[in-house]
């Protein structure tokens, strides 16, 4: 006879504690229950876990973050700081968090096009119905954490028919207090059928404490809608982050999404579609310029399951310094899903001996009329290209924002929305010194 | 203009050049003729501030400044311009952003106003006419998918536009057919002033015929071993180097 006894690691134990007792203003039961009984079984990831092998997030938690017990409170967030944070000459739908509560009357939208509401506003069979069916906290640990410990979230939905004529930006706050240094935010996002909405999600530090963001953002796309969804990350330098995004893809409907990652101490994104349904589409678009000890992981998904569905994935990263980058893009094409194309790009430049990438393709097929395709280089910058800029009278800095740029620039043109494209284009020309 | 004195060069421990002694003066052509492998290019790329190539002995002065102290930009802004042999495709970097940049990073060294992009467009027009060059080439990324011989316009068409003093063409004729020959030439023969000096890397004659040489040099084993008119050129088309060889051969032995 063997006795096996499951070991989970410490800072599952020390949270879970912290958690039992926690004052839920949103009971949802069987989310915390089953949420608990996963974390209890498998606990957070470890080293160990093929998963998190190169992104030791939970160890960073651990090391960094000590206060759990409670809830994050809403922190200080006025006028100023949201006008700072907001996207030059764009006009949006502004969609304010702090501490991933939503506040109301910092918020402004239309709201004939556009209802905004607060989880602890739902009615509560609807949290139950809807909630966590489409991120399945069995998929992922930190999903199964969110659901222990999230305290309210913001339900997005826009109706049918509806053709947003500006981009949503939700604007997040975060700021660790000293008895509350976990933020577990959710975000549902409806879309009705035959619409068209994009997104913008900017997640600001208010300052550069360490704290725990762990968010869960659920997008449930209608039949024949149009959905963009662009991040941008970039954090405090001691900031840590899990964000897993899960989406559903019906017949006829497209989702594209935009990770542009900047800054923070360590960003794991887990990001999958799930193409439901004939002639969807999932777009997944990544640029990632790190520099000092910065760490992004993308781990992408998407999930081929009927005949003639498309996805296209590019992710491209320039590293500095000490920085690491981390890309992993499965594809799944299932045996129904013929006629399927799917194609998967990641490059790489490293500027520095000291960075690293680990990148992974995994391709699962079980189709056979399908086309697929992937690859990855990793490379520095081309040493001939900066002599032929530089000898016609470019300085060396400029040489190598325009080679660069012109790297990194290809993702960019991914964005659809063209205030947004452009924006980014200055953020990133700034970071890389061209222009 | 141009003043090299005992230049020694090499790559990676390997000497390239050993003891290059060249003067050239506003208004002159030079060609620099000799077999492969005998340390043209890598004269052409020491100019030019190629970082591979370490100086181990000598001195280059251009319109009296030390050439080897300057970075490869201040050469290029100095008046430096050296059309490459292989002219690399980069991929995302229009033509037209680069090309201004380098004008107006070049007009800002020598304390000019930048071109406003009316002004820059309209040089552009008018040097694109010297080297028959598509509008269209120019719209795409530097020299992506450009042939052989639109990667060689386009080098001319960039010197036009920097309006350098001193070229150094690295085998601009290799590989070119005789119609975009008379093209590259018939650009560089334009743009010739009294002020302005080229040297002509070449391996081939026929590029003489139609850019017509003040001065041929014979470089062989890392040395100037013969230098002449254009008639040395003409000489080693029928010739052909062994006889050079065998010169050289003769003095050492």
């Amino acid at each position: 006879m063997t006795t096996i006894t499951k070991q989970i690691n410490s800072l599952t134990s020390t949270l879970l504690e912290a958690y039992k007792d926690l004052k839920q203003v949103l009971p949802a039961t069987s989310l915390r229950n089953e949420g608990t009984a996963l974390l209890e079984e498998n606990g957070l990831p470890v080293n160990r876990v093929e998963e998190y092998k190169f992104t030791p997030i939970t160890k960073k938690i651990e090391s960094n973050i000590s206060h759990f017990q409670h809830a994050a409170p809403s922190v200080k967030v006025d006028q100023k700081t949201i006008t700072e944070n907001l996207i030059p000459d764009m006009d949006v739908h502004l969609v304010v968090i702090n501490n991933g509560k939503l506040e109301k009357t910092l918020s402004t939208f239309d709201s004939s096009v556009l209802s905004i509401t607060s989880f602890t506003d739902l009615p509560e069979e609807k949290i139950d119905q809807r909630i966590g069916k489409i991120a399945i906290a069995k998929k992922d640990p930190y999903v199964a954490l969110n659901q222990v410990a999230f305290q309210d979230g913001v339900w997005l939905e826009i109706g049918a028919k509806t053709v947003l004529d500006k981009p949503v930006f939700i604007l997040q706050f975060v700021q660790a207090s000293p008895e509350a240094e976990a933020v577990h935010c959710r975000t549902y996002i409806q879309v009705g059928n035959t619409a068209k909405a994009t997104f913008i999600e900017k997640v600001v530090s208010l300052d550069d404490q360490p704290y725990f963001l762990n968010g869960v953002t659920e997008i449930n796309v209608g039949e024949n809608s149009q959905v963009e969804f662009y991040r941008i990350q970039d954090e405090g330098k001691a900031a840590l982050e899990v964000n897993n995004t899960e989406v559903n893809v019906p017949r006829d409907a497209s989702f594209s999404s935009a990770v542009i990652s900047f800054q923070a101490q360590m960003i794991r994104n887990n990001l999958s579609i799930n193409l439901l349904d004939s002639n969807s589409v999932g777009n997944m678009y990544g640029l990632y310029l790190l520099n000092g000890h910065t760490h992004v992981d993308n781990h992408t998904n998407v999930d081929h399951t009927k005949p003639h569905s498309e996805s296209n994935e590019l992710y491209k990263g320039i590293l500095a310094d000490h920085s690491r980058g981390v890309f992993n893009g499965k594809i799944f094409v299932r045996q129904d899903a013929q006629k399927t194309n799917a194609f998967q790009q990641n490059n790489n430049i490293l500027l520095s001996e000291d960075a690293v990438i680990n990148t992974k393709p995994q391709l699962e097929i079980w189709a056979d009329d399908v086309k697929c395709s992937h690859g990855c280089t990793t490379g520095q910058l081309d040493e001939e290209a900066l002599f032929y800029l530089r000898s016609r009278g470019i300085s060396k800095e400029s040489s190598r924002g325009m080679l660069l740029y012109a790297f990194a620039g290809e993702v960019l043109e991914k964005i659809n929305n063209e205030n947004f494209r452009n924006y980014c284009i200055r953020l990133v020309q700034q970071r890389l010194g061209s222009h | 203009m141009l003043k090299i004195k005992n230049l020694h060069a090499s790559i990676e421990g390997t000497p390239i050049l050993q003891g290059i002694n060249l003067e050239v003066k506003a208004g002159e052509i030079h060609a620099i003729m000799g077999p492969n492998g005998s340390g043209k290019s890598t004269l052409a790329s020491v100019l030019a501030g190629r970082e591979e190539y370490e100086v181990t002995e000598g001195e280059v002065w251009f319109k009296g400044k030390d050439l080897l102290e300057l970075s490869p930009e201040d050469r290029a802004r100095e008046g430096v311009f050296l059309a490459f042999q292989y002219p690399i495709e980069i991929p995302g970097v229009s033509s037209t952003n680069f090309l201004r940049t380098a004008v107006n990073q070049v007009r800002e060294y020598r304390g000019q106003e930048p071109l406003d992009a009316v002004k820059f467009l309209s040089l552009m027009k008018e040097k694109m006419k010297l080297v028959e060059i598509d509008q269209k080439l120019l719209s795409r990324s530097l020299n992506e998918g450009f042939s052989g011989g639109e990667k060689k316009r386009n080098e001319i068409f960039q010197m036009a536009i920097l309006e350098p003093t001193l070229s150094i063409l690295d085998e601009t004729d290799s590989g070119l057919d005789i119609d975009a020959l008379k093209v590259v030439s018939n650009g560089v023969n334009q743009l010739k002033t009294k002020d302005n000096a080229t040297i002509i890397v070449t391996h081939y004659q026929r590029l003489l015929d139609y850019i017509i040489p003040d001065y041929v040099h014979v470089l062989y084993q890392g040395r100037i071993v013969k230098s002449g008119t254009k008639e040395l050129a003409l000489e080693l088309e029928e010739k052909g180097y062994d006889w050079i060889k065998e010169e050289v051969a003769g003095l050492t032995v």
